[in-house]
């Protein structure tokens, strides 16, 4: 569905990105983690032909992004953090300009304004809604023609957990519907919880990529088990014979309150592979 | 054209609760009415003031309005959003002239109350190429701002010479002199004649230049900033 192949693209002599591969295929929800400047926007800017890059080869949809006819725009939805709202008008006037856009009865209006929980703001000027409602009025003008491909760009940055966790859900349910999803974020509980597949951006490179379960997986270094016992001792026991003895041992006397297993999560592999925090400014 | 309309359309909803805007399609209009009607000078001209507000408003309401509509979605980012779902940029321009060329041929026809027969006719038409004109300088200065203060501060100076110097020119022989180089002085002499037959040849060739250097304006201004 989205092809990136040695994308190149610099701003004068600062190289944002350099030698890109990807390749997303349809019905899942792909992530690009990275930190502040690490290059997402701009990747999502190519991708969505909003950025000419210098070299390389970007499809989507199986054709050239900068060949995507006026039919094929309106296959894909950008969110993009910048853009903005008809902030005088009322949520369901700033649809309706996107629903005659894209030829979409007025009658659908409601609907996907229930559907995003914004069922009883119709009326409200914009910007008279909290960040987290902007944010949804947002996807609803995304989702209102049911794109194939869904650009997200930062979707819950500045988000309460609420609206994050709302937000999540009307995503996965996307997904379910079977659209592509591209989204970027810098939060990598966010990336756990949504993706199939993510790929971890630095400084214009992609250091990893795949599942979000391997990577972690394969980042499993220490390959121990974390325990806190009853008497409020902190244990912890390598992967080995004598180990397991002695965890069946303590669950047996019923010593045991918690047990953690070892591997990494997204955030402490980026760090081993970077150097650098993924949420680093 | 179906894009245009619905830009036309979203403008139409937009400005009735934009009051900066509001204000500057209906401020010239309302002054005419008032000031012609309360307003008596022994030998002050037949429709003075309609004369005088008539240039003004060519040279502010169409000058300011688009560039206050353009440069803020460039702000905003709205702009990219009606280009990301496939509006053309000439589509959304001409939807924005449109609109502000037909809400100022509104207010003109609320100004031309104080004519009869034919007089209305030629006013009419002078005032609506004025608002080209304007419309075009316009969105000269809305594709060039990045924001709205960029846009405010460009068009402030172009719109106190283009609206003031056809009036201040009635008082001083010097500004009168200056003033002759724009298309708002030429359309006030063409309103004080007001007749299509008398407009003296001066009068074509300084239109004519301001239309050229406007539109040559426009192209460089779009081919180098587009609409993004």
């Amino acid at each position: 569905m989205i092809h990136c192949e040695d994308v190149l693209k610099s701003f004068g002599d600062k190289n944002v990105l350099n030698g890109i591969n990807l390749d997303i295929e349809e019905g899942q929800i792909f992530g690009l983690l990275g930190p502040s400047g690490a290059g997402k926007t701009t990747l999502i800017k190519i991708l969505t032909n909003q950025l000419i890059f210098d070299s390389g080869n970007v499809k989507v949809m199986g054709k050239p992004v900068n060949k995507l006819t006026g039919e094929d725009k309106k296959k894909i939805g950008i969110m993009m953090d910048s853009f903005g709202l008809y902030e005088r008008l009322s949520c369901n006037d700033n649809l309706k300009i996107f629903a005659d856009i894209y030829g979409i009865s007025h009658s659908c209006i409601s609907e996907i304004l229930n559907y995003v929980g914004l069922g009883e703001a119709g009326k409200r000027a914009a910007s008279k809604l909290s960040k987290g409602m902007q944010a949804r009025l947002k996807l609803a003008r995304v989702f209102m023609h049911n794109p194939k491909i869904i650009f997200l760009d930062e979707p819950t940055s500045g988000l309460d957990p609420q609206s994050m966790k709302a937000i999540h859900k009307l995503i996965l349910e996307k997904k379910n519907m079977g659209c592509t999803i591209f989204l970027t974020t810098h939060n990598m509980e966010e990336a756990a919880a949504l993706c199939d597949n993510v790929a971890l951006l630095n400084e214009g490179r992609i250091v990893e990529c795949g599942v979000p379960e391997e990577i972690c997986r394969k980042y499993n270094h220490q390959k121990t088990l974390s325990m806190h016992l009853a008497s409020g001792e902190e244990i912890e026991l390598p992967h080995n014979k004598e180990a397991a003895e002695k965890i069946f041992e303590l669950l047996k006397k019923g010593m045991v309150e918690t047990i953690h297993s070892s591997e990494p999560n997204l955030e402490t592999v980026f760090l081993e592979i970077t150097g650098r925090k993924l949420e680093e400014a | 054209m179906r894009n245009s309309l619905i830009i036309i359309k979203k403008q139409l909803k937009d400005t009735l609760k934009n009051r900066t805007i509001l204000i500057q399609f209906i401020l010239f209009p309302i002054m005419t009415l008032v000031m012609e009607n309360a307003i008596r000078i022994e030998g002050m001209p037949e429709l003075f003031f309609t004369k005088l507000f008539s240039v003004m408003y060519i040279g502010m309401a169409p000058l300011t309005s688009v560039a206050a509509i353009i440069s803020e979605e460039k702000e905003k980012n709205t702009l990219r959003v009606m280009m990301m779902a496939n509006v053309k940029p000439l589509q959304y321009l001409l939807g924005v002239g449109i609109y502000v060329w037909t809400i100022c041929m509104i207010g003109a026809g609320v100004m031309a109350t104080g004519f009869r027969g034919r007089d209305i006719l030629t006013y009419m038409c002078f005032m609506g190429v004025g608002f080209v004109i304007s419309i075009v300088a316009g969105a000269c200065v809305g594709i060039f701002s990045t924001s709205q203060m960029s846009a405010t501060s460009l068009v402030m100076p172009a719109m106190m010479v283009l609206s003031f110097a056809p009036m201040l020119s009635m008082f001083n022989e010097r500004i009168a002199r200056i003033s002759q180089i724009f298309y708002t002085q030429q359309l006030r002499i063409c309103l004080d004649t007001l007749s299509l037959d008398s407009i003296e040849k001066e009068t074509y060739i300084v239109m004519a230049v301001n239309i050229v250097i406007l539109m040559v304006l426009f192209c460089i201004t779009y081919k180098h900033k587009g609409l993004e």
